[in-house]
């Protein structure tokens, strides 16, 4: 076994760090505590959390990367390991193998046949064509018909493991917060629900494909589930990317004024006067020339899809810096009117230090809202992006691609609507989450309505 | 206001020139004119001959930025990027790398792109500001927190489903429409119903949700509970009250994209087949049609800017306090 760490894996773990470091600094800060104090006090935000943390974890899991050891060839005596060129990572071990367990082609969520017809030889060794049964799924029945009695029996008992689980795990943090005021019960309910679900997929997932199986036979619950690493980092790392020069031109457009002011405005407005589509569309054309011409800088394939991939959140971050820089900058204009920024000017403060203790802290508020308001934003944008043609590499499992695989066989009679069911599920929970979340943040950090809602 | 109609519009100068910059940068650091006199050409068995002089007759065998053989201005005027991006002000597109005429192909392929994208647009905000209405007359009762739920489920569900859900249900299970294409000489508004009636859905969500904002907005405001004290009606409220005055943050949302409107939507119009100036933008950056992207782009740019002073032209309509100076 040997451990590979890709560029995503890297930058994801420095983000989830960085970000816990961030808040735990921003935690001395009575303000902002009370406004975050104030999202986490409703249910929903707790829940909403939840749901977050725990997509958040499933891409942590599976940014653990290993390439397992071949076994030697037999009669062949050498002392290097072979590694196999196809990357595990520690998700796939959790999930037990569920990847691993191809079928021939379509077959049905449950379903013990295969979706298609194929030539076959019976008993007596004549040719008919039926369907022919799967591989992994139920085969040990002795009669077919037991099939949603096995079911039943295989959830249940999933179920009480589940709830067996989720009793230690929500028992642990009863016994640590039960003092505090916040409605941690409706956090204990979800993480139960999600616990139950997941130990019930992993289990059940050895005798039946839950969401049946696509074009090339995978399991489609565990392409699913595979998709979940591809939305979080790409609605994460873009916004890391872009904050970076958000913030540095804004601040300084809002704070210097002047000529650059107007060299900042005049970047900002071209950049947003092109077609956003057809600027992101030049860019990862631009990168998919330099990874062919550069062939030997990736030693295997997962390199590259992830090459590519970072690239499309770089081009993603670099393309929508404007609206927060715009932001920025008019927040800073009104800052740096404040008394005690001209109060710091006239003791002879330096400028960086200025920058770094006065206008900065004040900014913050309105990168954190933009993060989570775009996130969502940049989920659904993936989705469309990659339907022209410059989305993630197909070798990496991401809804998208199950979105488009699956497009075209709604048209087969019985229609195949499993492969759509899957992605659509993950992603519409991630998003909608998100999007919740982020309306309370907002509500929270608005002035307007944390005023009227402190008036009434 | 004339004066600053005008002063708008030189600014916008500037910021075209930009626009070209970096597309003309973008498009020709990934494939340079010989890349792409071999795509042209077809890709295999091509002689160095045959690419001299297909950048030859395209004009591709200038310098990029600065030709040092000519002298003085000429050193500026005699590249690829003076002759073929600059030319553009003069709204001269040129032929496409394949030898179309541009301008033919932007003015035919926009009507069905406005054939799609207007009723769209004109229907989306109306059934917006209906539904957002309704909503705010039950503000603050449970029936507004489950539609604001409602809104915030329908935001997130991406757009390739309402297209998929749309062909699936309409056109396939219920045989009402058909799936894609386009006809423009017969019955053409078969064919539009499906990709309007999905492109008013789902918008619903973001749309609603903002309208409602804004009228809640207003809604919290004094002379709305004056007019309420004095026993002016709710729907007369909503009406002759709120509404008008919502109207300013309305117009900046909507105004802007009004222009837009031409250059069709890239998703829909390659989904449901339709031959418009979406799809035409799509196929060229598949093709790496240098001088149709280029083309679309400035097109794209220049709409924008129109659309920002159309926005700030409609503000003086919509408030008579609004001057432009």
């Amino acid at each position: 076994m040997k451990p590979l760490v890709l560029w995503s894996d890297a930058l994801i773990y420095l983000l989830v760090i960085s970000l816990s470091i961030f808040f735990y600094k921003l935690r001395q800060d009575p303000q902002t505590r009370e406004r975050w104090g104030q999202v986490f006090a409703s249910r929903l935000g707790m829940v909403t959390f939840t749901v977050i943390i725990a997509y958040v974890g499933i891409a942590l899991l599976d940014s653990l990367h290993f390439r397992r050891a071949l076994d030697a060839t037999e009669g062949v005596e050498s002392g290097e390991i072979f590694y196999d060129n196809k990357v595990t990572s520690v998700l796939d071990v959790m999930l037990g193998g569920m990847g691993e367990r191809f079928e021939r082609t379509y077959s049905a969520p449950f379903a013990l046949k295969s979706f298609e017809k194929k030539n076959m030889k019976d008993e007596q060794g004549l040719a008919i064509r039926d369907y022919p049964p799967l591989k992994h799924a139920g085969q040990y029945l002795a009669d077919p018909a037991d099939k949603w009695f096995d079911v039943l029996v295989k959830t249940t008992a999933a179920l009480l493991w589940g709830l067996v689980i989720s009793a230690l795990v929500v028992g642990v943090q009863w016994f640590m917060l039960r003092g505090s005021a916040n409605p941690w019960y409706a956090s204990w309910g979800i993480q139960a629900v999600i616990i139950c679900f997941g130990v019930w997929l992993v289990s059940i997932s050895h005798y039946y494909h839950v969401l049946g199986t696509d074009l090339g036979g995978t399991d489609v619950a565990y392409q699913s589930i595979k998709g979940v690493r591809t939305g979080v980092l790409l609605g994460t790392l873009s916004t890391l990317i872009m904050l970076p020069i958000a913030v540095t031109l804004g601040v300084m457009a809002g704070y210097f004024k002047g000529w650059v002011d107007d060299v900042v405005q005049y970047l900002y407005t071209t950049l947003s006067s092109i077609p956003g589509i057809l600027l992101i569309a030049a860019s990862v054309l631009l990168f998919q020339v330099y990874i062919d011409l550069n062939p030997d800088f990736f030693s295997i394939g997962m390199e590259k899809a992830d090459a590519r991939f970072i690239a499309l959140c770089f081009i993603l971050g670099v393309t929508s810096w404007s609206t927060l820089c715009r932001l920025i900058r008019a927040e800073t204009l009104k800052i740096s009117q404040l008394g005690y920024v001209q109060a710091a000017h006239a003791f002879g403060v330096s400028h960086t230090r200025i920058l770094a203790r006065h206008i900065l802290p004040n900014v913050v508020h309105i990168i954190l809202i933009t993060f989570v308001l775009d996130f969502s934003a940049l989920v659904l944008a993936e989705a469309v992006l990659s339907y022209i043609g410059v989305g993630i590499d197909p070798s990496m499992g991401s809804w998208r691609n199950m979105i488009n695989g699956a497009r075209s066989e709604l048209s087969r009679e019985p229609a195949v609507w499993w492969t759509l069911s899957g992605a659509f599920f993950f992603m519409f929970v991630l998003v909608l989450a998100a999007n919740l979340f982020s309306d309370l943040v907002r509500d929270a950090f608005d002035p307007r309505t944390s005023m009227r809602s402190s008036g009434t | 206001m004339l004066a600053y109609i005008i002063r708008r519009l030189l600014y916008a100068i500037p910021i075209l020139i930009g626009v070209n910059l970096l597309t003309f940068t973008l498009f020709f650091v990934v494939n340079s004119p010989d890349d792409m006199a071999a795509s042209q050409l077809g890709e295999k068995y091509v002689t160095p001959e045959a690419i001299a002089a297909w950048k030859t007759k395209n004009g591709y065998n200038k310098p990029l930025f600065v030709n040092a053989d000519a002298e003085g201005l000429s050193a500026l005027t005699d590249t690829i990027f003076f002759t073929k991006s600059l030319r553009l002000f003069a709204f001269d597109f040129g032929r496409s790398e394949s030898g179309r005429d541009i301008t033919t192909d932007v003015s035919t392929r926009m009507w069905p792109s406005l054939a799609v994208a207007l009723p769209t647009f004109m229907v989306g905000i109306w059934v917006n500001i209906c539904v957002a209405l309704l909503v705010v007359m039950f503000h603050a009762t449970r029936l507004d927190r489950w539609a604001v739920f409602l809104f915030v489920s329908l935001m997130s569900i991406s757009y390739l489903f309402y297209i998929i859900g749309g062909q699936y249900l309409l056109a396939k299970t219920w045989r009402l429409v058909p799936i894609s294409g386009f006809n423009a000489d017969n019955q053409p508004w078969k064919f539009l119903i499906l990709p309007v009636l999905v492109g008013v859905v789902a918008g619903i969500g973001s749309g609603a949700r903002w309208y409602r904002t804004l009228f809640l907005e207003e809604a919290n405001q004094d002379y709305v509970r004056t007019a309420r004290a004095k026993g002016v009606s709710e729907i007369s409220i909503l009406f002759r009250h709120i509404l008008p005055n919502a109207l300013i943050p309305i117009l900046t949302g909507v105004v802007v994209l009004i222009p837009s409107l031409f250059m069709g939507s890239l998703l829909i119009e390659s989904f449901f087949g339709i031959p418009g100036l979406g799809s035409y933008m799509l196929d060229a950056i598949k093709s790496q049609d240098f001088a149709i992207v280029r083309s679309m782009v400035f097109i794209g740019s220049i709409l924008y800017i129109f659309g920002l002073i159309l926005t700030d032209i409609s503000y003086t309509w919509a408030d008579p306090r609004v001057r432009l100076t």
